[in-house]
This record gives structure tokens, C-alpha cells and sequence, in this order.
């Protein structure tokens, strides 16, 4: 019996490798640099070969992650990265394609091009920094800024209700729906390793402090004091809890209610039960939950699966050339054709 | 009355040079099928000929209005056919609607012949019509024939067993039988045609059938028509020809230019009118190597384009007017991102929705020049239908050769008329390979070829060649962002340049009639054979008059400006308000002048002629 040889293994990348020769422009202190950071770490963790990543972006200041990574990266045009990314996936299956994008990138500008590209499910890694102001404008209300939100374009306040990044996705038939923090690195490397390993459109909400135009946007979620009782950790298969254990979320009907453990009789045995495959109206539940109320759910509200575009894509190619055909001569010949002499 | 008659032998034939017939009738009568089956036989018999269907932009405005009229025009002739024919010489007619909007366009003595069965009162009104005008002299001074085509078709299919709107719906059958009979025209396409379409549906089918034999034969014994006609073959180079419209074949051209280029393709669209049926032919041809993508709109159309062609694929957009009006940033970002892409811009009337089933040709300047910054884009133009196959292949070779997106401009008359192609051997076609860089000594994302100033076609999975690109100004070498003064009016310079510098790679202008004279006509996309036919006549009349028809509009061949001085007048006839001639004007500082008609409907020869007379 022969022994086969080794696999050859490709040295290992880190993080460094992943860092190009661009130094990055966002402002000091903003939440970007954590991303970066983070992503960057985790890349060299899936084995894949830098030149086959492509970072894919809009425009705004979350859009100029590409240069800052030393992987095939595009710079597009406003709200249009999804339709770039589907026409760079469709070509290039092979390719390992993430998405950068921001609040108003894909939620205003590019809504329409960013619900088609979850629809089709796309095999496109999307992460949106939500920091709910318009930053590289310089400080106009976004699509996720609250009602009455006091911007330069909006002196007396906002009249336009916030979209919910999440709800928009999972309304749009996203297979992969998560949420996590800028401040929260463990947390974020272990949302965006999910959403690199997961196959179709992952989506990543990644809220983000913007410390010129929008700062403090989630203090009331982030700050150490109440983050124990703002934010709820989704994990599949357990009871939703939070406040260290002391407090949970129970269905009562259709509605969500915070109880807390031991009062009232209320126990973990009463608790709603995370299921990451569930249908959608869980995930769009969990999805509505924030404080004052509730805490903020992060983590992975939904990870199913269905048809990949570039795999239905590829079969139909498949099936066409297994008919025959693509001979450019016959075609030019096909139907009726007459000689003169 | 007999509806399958016995022949009573056969009747005279005259031969006639050439004929222009219109088909006309509700949009629901099938006359876009007539006219096209009728072209088909024509074709076969050995005609040239060509075509031009009109049709509301409205799927099926409400029956028997005057909105709802389709037409289906076509010259054919023993003669070279340069257009579908100025004026009718024969109108078929299937409804009172269609008599009204069509008959001042008919030939004074010309031969109308008329689908009696559907003067009711009831059309009559919807028509606008006070009297008939069967009865009341309206028509004294046409040849006119009187059919009752949908009695006669009722008779033929008393008991197929077909309902009542099935019925109704075979009398365009009735009618081209007739019209093939008149002209000596084979019925076999047709049949071969109806098996294909109802090949499911016996019923339908025979019923089909039955009524074109029945109008074939009715032309053949009735005692209306004394004669019928025959149009000589014409003489037409050797070779094995089709019929093709100007859509299938640019669908075809851009299959071909994949071949010639040896990568995959791929096709970024949304539906447009009168552009949708490049989609749908691209769409069948996956085997081609060749993908297609419905886009969600005319923006991510161009953006997936882009973003096929950023990973190394040859990349092709197809739409119209309002569809590039929405396209051009991303065309911009291909611009700094020198990326190959194909525009394909079927033009329709405009603006805005416009007319989207007329042609026009008021998009040259939104190619050139129509996006934000200087932004300079190669532009070409088909002149004729099977011209199409040519032009995109011609497009495709400059958008890889200088790594640059490119404008294909056709328009509404090239996408649906129809003419007879001579097929290229496929085996003369000139490859024009692709080759990427994979070399990672000294590497740089905007360093240029010397000659085409082109930069590297770089695949992304290309290892130790990572870079990034964007719709930032780059810097001249590193492809880095830059915001330096003088790298940007480097690049900006360049990027002009290496658009200027095709011209270099462009043949001489061929000039039709003299190199010299008093009038050259000067044109570019479907008026070339209005134009070619209008010059032609007016030399026949010894005057000194030659034309230029122009393919590549931006850059203009090197020798046009030589060419247009040795001209007294240079004419420049367009349907627009003048946009080629203001191209030529500023570049040449020529007087030359501008002959305008903006109508959604062709030049007439006879329209282009008088006005060249008047500087002749």
C-alpha cells in the first residue's frame, strides 16, 4: 500500500498580509478602524488565498475599506457595489467576494440594488457600517437616523422613520442575518467567521460610532455600564437571556416580553428558545427588539439555506452546453438561408 | 360563394422592377407576422429588400382605435434595396383605423386592397370616420380592391371547431396567401413557420393552414385581380444569405466578437424597448460560453457589466436612450477604471419615455459626451441591420484593444427592419485574443502599453498582482489614489489621448462618388441608405455629388477633415436637431449645414433628394 503524499499546505497568511501599503484616512477614533482590524484578523484564519478575495465598496467613508486591504479591492460608485459584486460573482464564482457598504450607501442610495442582491442570494459577504449619520457629507440624517434626528439637512429634526437594516434583509429573503458591535472585537471576529463560512448572501449589520457627526449613536447599547442589560448574545439552540443571567425574553402570543428570572414565577424554561433556522417571522421579531424596551440582540438572527445564484447560474450553463450548440457557424446558418450563384 | 375556388388557369404576369407594400391593421391582426412571413418568401425568391415595421408603443391599444394601428413596410426589388421604400405603392388594409392613418402615405394611383368585412359602423366610428369611405369616393383614385378577408376566413374554417376569436385571428393568413399569389411568392416558409409556432395546437394549425391556401387560391381564380406581378431576382453577389434585423444580428455580433476574443461573455441588461430582443436572443445562447444577466435595473445593468468585466470577463450592456441616460456614471467609473465594456444604445425617439417604438438618432451627443468630467468614450454606429454584426465586433476589438468602454449606437429602423445578409465565413473573422497580465515583476496598475496606451488587464485570483482600483482620480503609475494637480491633468490628458489616439487604427473614409465636387453628404447610422440612394439619383442627373457614411464617430477617421474641404458644401443630413454636423463644425471649422427630421420615421430618398438638389 502506498501512502499518499501530504497535501501541500499554503503557508499560513496573517494579519499583516492582509494590510496594504495605503495608511487608512478615517478620522481618529472612529469605528472603522476596529472593523479593519478585525477582518483582518480573521481572513488569514479561512484559508483562503488572498489573491482570490475581492473587497467590493460604494461610496462613503465605510466604502474605502477596499484600498485598505491587500486583496483584489474595487472602489465603486454610490449604492451600486451589489450590482458590481453580482456581475463580478456571476463571471468569477471561484472568487472569495466581500462587500463593504454603510447606512446610506446601501440603504438609500443603493436600496434597490442591495434588496436584489440578497433576493438572488448571491455568494457575497455584506458588511454595512451603520452609524446612522452621513459622515463623509459631513453630517446629514441617514435612512437609519431616528425620527426627529437634528442633522444640518434637517435643522428641526427628521420626519422620515428609520429603516431596520435587519428586518429590510430578512423582509428581502436574506439567508444570513446578523448583527454585531465596533466595540466588540471577539464578538464581531466570531459574527464575521460565521458569515464567511456561510454559503449565499450573508449580510452583517455592524453598528459603528461615528465620533465626528454621530457620536455616542450607541452609547446606550455599548457603554460598560449598561451593555449587561442592553445587549442580548443569540446563540442557536439556547434561551434568550441577558443582565448575566438575571433576565430573559419570553412570547407572550405574538408579542416579546423581558421578564426577569425567578420574579413571578418566570424561568428559563419559559424563555424563547433562539433558532437560527427558524422561519422568518422569529428572526423578524427578534429583529424588533431595542431598548428602552428590550435589549439589542446581536449576533446571528437567521442561517438557512437555499439555491445559490452562481450555482443555479452554473447549471444552466451546464444543461445548455450538454444540449450541444455554441457553434457560431450554425447558428449563422440556422433557419432559412438560401444560395444565389 | 366557393372559398377554396378551382383554378380557372393562370392569369398574366407583369413584371414589375420593384414594389413597396405596407401591411396595416389593428395591432391585433397579426400584421408584424405578415409582414414578416411575406419578407421571408420574398427573401427566398431572391429579391433585396428591405424592411420597416411601425407599431404602437401600446402591447394592444384598444381595438380598431387609430393608437392601436401596426404597419409592416417592405420594398423588394430585382434592383439593390437601400431602403424599405419611401411610399407604398400597395396598402393592404384590415380595418378602417388603418385605412385613415395610412392612406395619405400611399402612392397617388396605388393599389389598395381592403378587408371590406371590417367597415362596420362600429369601426367606422372608433375610426373618426363621418361617411364610409368605401362609398363615398374617398378612394376614387386608387386601384382598389374588395375583399371581405374576414368573411372569406369565417367560410374557410366553418367546421374546424375553432371558436369564434381563433377565427378571427387567421385572417392575417388570408391576406398574406393573397399577397403571395400576387407576387409569385412560395407558400412553403410559411407553412414550415406555422408548423414550428403550432405544431401543439393541430386545430390552430390546420385552421392556418387552410385560410393562407384559401387566399392563395382566392388571388389565384377570383375575378378581382386580373394579373399578377413578378419582381425579378436581383443580382446579388454569390454566397449563402438570411434575413436578419438589426437586434439579432448585433445579439450575433456580440457571440462572435466572444469567440474572436477567446474569453467568456457576459450580458448585463434591463427590458427596453426597442433593445429587449438582444437580451432575449443572448439569452437562448448559453452554450456560447456566454452568460446573461436581468438586472433589477438600467443602473445595475451597467454596475454587473462592470463588475464582469473587473473580473476578466468580456462584458456587453444593451439598452436605449432613457436606459443610458441612467447608465452613464457607471460608464464614468469604467472610464477611470479603463475597463473594457460594450454600450449597446438602440435609439428611440426622445426625450424622456419619448417615443420608444420610433427611431431616432439624438443620442450621439449623450455618447460622446453625455457623463460628468471629461469623460471621453470611443463611439461607433451601424448603418443598416445586418451592418450590426460588423459594428459590435469592430466595438468590441477597441474596448480591449485600449482597454476602454465603448458606445455601439443603432436605432429603432437598423433594430427591427430587416434585410437580407450575406453570411461571413466565420473562419475569415479576425480573432483579436485577449491576454492578461500575470506577471508580477514590476508591476504597476496604470503603467501603459506604449502604442494603445492601454493599461493591464489584470484578473483578480491572480497571485502577487492584488491591487485596487476605484472611481477615484488614480495616479499616473501606481493606480493609487491621487489628488495631485498635476497627476490629474496628466491623467485627464491621457485618458483623452488614448480615446484620440484610435483614429490612428481606423481605415481611410471611403467616399461614394468623386473624392471631389460640390456636394458631400456626410451621415452616419440608418440614414445610410436613404442617403446612398438619394446621392445616387442626384449624380444620375450629372451633378457632383458624393457621400461619406461614417462607422466610427468618436474619434473621426484622420483623413475626414482632408476629405470634407474638397467638397463646396458639405451637407450633414440626421434625424436630430444637428448633432454630427455640431461634431464637425467644431472639429473642422466646416460650414457644413444641416438637413433635420425628427419625425420617429426615416429620411425619404425622395425627401434627401430634393434637399441635396437644392445645393447641387
Amino acid at each position: 500500500m502506498t501512502i499518499p503524499p501530504k497535501t501541500p499546505t499554503l503557508a499560513k497568511l496573517t494579519k499583516k498580509d492582509f494590510q496594504s501599503d495605503a495608511d487608512p484616512r478615517w478620522c481618529p477614533g472612529c469605528g472603522d478602524y476596529s472593523i479593519l482590524a478585525q477582518v483582518q484578523t480573521v481572513l488569514p484564519e479561512l484559508g483562503i488565498p488572498k489573491e482570490k478575495i475581492v473587497f467590493v465598496s460604494g461610496i462613503g467613508c465605510s466604502s474605502r475599506f477596499p484600498y485598505y486591504m491587500n486583496t483584489y479591492g474595487f472602489h465603486t460608485i454610490h449604492g451600486r457595489a451589489p450590482a458590481i459584486a453580482t456581475g463580478l460573482k456571476m463571471t468569477r464564482p471561484e472568487l472569495s467576494v466581500w462587500m463593504v457598504t454603510g447606512d446610506g450607501d446601501a440603504l438609500s442610495i443603493g436600496g434597490n440594488h442591495f434588496i436584489h442582491l440578497l433576493r438572488r442570494n448571491v455568494d457575497v459577504k455584506v458588511l454595512l457600517f451603520n452609524n446612522r449619520i452621513y459622515g463623509l457629507t459631513k453630517g446629514q440624517y441617514s435612512p437609519t437616523s431616528e425620527l426627529s434626528k437634528k442633522t444640518k439637512s434637517t435643522p428641526f429634526g427628521s420626519i422620515d422613520a428609520p429603516f431596520n437594516p435587519l428586518q429590510l434583509a430578512l423582509g428581502a429573503g436574506a439567508t444570513f442575518v446578523a448583527r454585531t458591535i465596533d466595540v466588540e472585537p471577539l464578538h464581531m471576529r466570531q459574527v464575521l467567521t460565521r458569515a464567511a463560512q456561510h454559503k449565499g448572501t450573508a449580510f452583517v449589520e455592524i453598528l459603528q460610532n461615528c465620533n465626528v457627526f454621530n457620536d455616542g449613536a450607541y452609547e446606550h447599547i455599548t457603554e460598560k455600564s449598561v451593555k449587561d442589560n442592553a445587549q442580548l448574545r443569540l446563540e442557536h439552540g439556547k434561551p434568550l437571556v441577558y443582565g448575566k443571567g438575571t433576565k430573559g425574553i419570553r412570547l407572550d402570543g405574538f408579542s416579546p416580553k423581558s421578564v426577569t428570572l425567578g420574579e413571578n414565577g418566570a424561568s428559563d424554561k419559559d424563555l424563547l428558545v433562539h433558532d437560527e433556522k427558524a422561519a422568518t417571522p422569529l428572526s423578524f421579531l427578534l429583529a424588533d427588539l431595542q431598548p428602552p424596551h428590550f435589549p439589542m440582540p446581536i449576533g446571528v438572527f437567521r442561517a438557512t439555506e437555499r439555491a445559490i445564484h452562481h450555482e443555479l447560474d452554473q447549471e444552466l450553463e451546464e444543461k445548455a452546453r450538454a444540449k450541444g450548440g455554441g457553434d457560431l457557424e450554425k447558428l449563422l446558418h440556422s433557419g432559412d438561408t438560401w444560395k444565389v450563384s | 360563394m366557393q372559398t377554396t375556388p378551382v383554378s380557372t388557369g393562370a392569369k398574366p404576369v407583369v413584371e414589375i422592377p420593384s414594389v413597396t407594400i405596407r401591411f396595416v391593421g389593428d395591432s391585433g391582426d397579426g400584421m408584424q407576422l405578415t409582414g414578416l412571413e411575406f419578407t421571408r418568401a420574398t427573401a427566398i425568391a431572391g429579391n433585396d429588400l428591405q424592411t420597416f415595421p411601425d407599431y404602437p408603443a401600446e402591447i394592444r391599444a384598444p381595438a380598431g382605435t387609430l393608437p392601436g394601428v401596426s404597419g409592416f413596410q417592405i420594398q423588394f426589388s430585382s434592383e439593390p434595396v437601400y431602403t424599405p421604400g419611401d411610399q407604398p405603392d400597395v396598402l393592404v388594409v384590415m380595418n378602417p383605423a388603418a385605412l385613415k392613418t395610412n392612406l395619405k402615405d400611399l402612392t397617388p394611383g396605388g393599389t389598395l386592397i381592403i378587408n371590406t368585412g371590417a367597415f362596420n359602423e362600429n369601426n367606422l366610428v372608433k375610426a373618426g370616420y363621418a361617411s364610409n369611405p368605401l362609398n363615398d369616393g374617398t378612394l376614387a383614385k386608387y386601384k382598389r380592391f374588395d375583399v371581405d378577408i374576414s368573411k372569406l376566413t369565417e367560410l374557410a374554417l366553418k367546421d374546424s371547431g375553432l371558436n369564434t376569436k381563433e377565427v378571427a385571428r387567421a385572417k392575417n393568413m388570408f391576406a398574406l396567401g393573397m399577397m403571395l399569389w400576387m407576387y409569385g411568392r412560395p407558400t412553403e416558409p410559411t407553412m414550415r413557420y406555422l408548423k414550428e409556432k403550432f405544431g401543439k395546437a393541430p386545430d390552430i394549425l390546420a385552421g392556418n393552414e387552410k385560410v393562407l391556401n384559401a387566399g392563395y387560391a382566392y388571388g389565384e381564380t377570383a375575378e378581382l385581380f386580373g394579373v399578377a406581378y413578378q419582381v425579378k431576382k436581383a443580382a446579388i453577389a454569390p454566397g449563402t444569405y438570411r434575413n436578419i434585423t438589426g437586434n439579432e444580428a448585433t445579439a450575433w455580433g456580440i457571440l462572435a466578437a466572444t469567440k474572436l476574443s477567446g474569453i467568456p461573455g457576459f450580458l448585463g441588461s434591463y427590458p427596453i424597448t426597442p433593445a429587449s430582443d438582444i437580451l432575449h436572443e443572448l439569452s437562448k445562447h448559453r452554450s456560447f460560453g456566454f452568460s446573461t444577466f436581468q438586472a433589477e435595473d438600467e443602473i445595475a445593468a451597467m454596475a454587473s457589466a462592470v463588475g464582469a468585466a473587473f473580473g476578466g470577463t468580456l462584458a456587453f450592456t444593451t439598452t436605449s436612450g432613457p436606459g443610458v441616460a441612467l447608465k452613464q456614471e457607471a460608464i464614468g467609473l469604467a472610464v477611470m477604471t479603463e475597463l473594457p465594456v460594450v454600450i449597446v444604445n438602440v435609439q428611440r425617439g426622445g426625450p424622456s419615455t419619448g417615443l420608444p417604438t420610433k427611431t431616432e438618432q439624438a443620442d450621439l451627443l449623450q455618447a460622446i459626451w453625455g457623463r460628468n468630467g471629461e469623460a471621453p468614450v470611443p463611439v461607433i454606429a451601424a448603418s443598416s441591420p445586418s451592418d450590426c454584426f460588423e459594428t459590435i465586433i469592430e466595438a468590441t476589438r477597441i474596448a480591449v484593444t485600449y482597454m476602454t468602454p465603448v458606445f455601439f449606437l443603432s436605432d429603432g429602423a437598423i433594430a427591427n427592419g430587416q434585410e437580407p445578409w450575406k453570411l461571413p465565413d466565420v473562419k475569415e473573422l479576425e480573432p483579436f485574443p485577449v491576454k492578461f497580465r500575470t506577471d508580477p515583476n514590476g508591476f504597476q496598475v496604470y503603467a501603459r502599453d506604449p502604442e494603445t496606451m492601454a493599461r493591464a488587464w489584470v484578473k483578480p485570483g491572480t497571485p502577487g498582482l492584488e491591487h485596487r482600483i476605484g472611481g477615484l482620480e488614480k495616479d499616473k503609475l501606481t493606480g493609487g489614489v491621487s489628488y495631485d494637480p498635476d497627476n490629474h491633468d496628466t491623467m485627464v490628458r491621457t485618458r483623452a489621448e488614448k480615446v484620440a489616439r484610435i483614429a490612428k487604427d481606423l481605415p481611410p473614409v471611403t467616399v461614394n462618388g468623386d473624392a471631389s465636387g460640390d456636394v458631400l453628404v456626410v451621415g452616419w447610422g440608418s440614414t445610410h441608405g436613404a442617403i446612398t440612394q438619394a446621392v445616387e439619383k442626384v449624380r444620375a442627373t450629372g451633378k457632383k455629388v458624393s457621400s461619406v457614411h461614417l462607422r466610427h464617430l468618436n474619434p473621426l477617421p484622420s483623413d475626414l477633415g482632408d476629405v470634407l474641404k474638397r467638397f463646396k458644401t458639405v451637407l450633414v443630413p440626421e434625424m436630430n436637431l444637428g448633432q454630427l454636423v455640431k461634431v464637425l463644425r467644431t472639429t473642422y471649422l466646416v460650414d457644413a449645414k444641416s438637413l433635420t427630421k425628427v419625425q420617429g420615421k426615416p429620411w425619404k430618398v425622395s425627401e434627401l433628394q430634393a434637399l441635396i438638389l437644392e445645393h447641387a
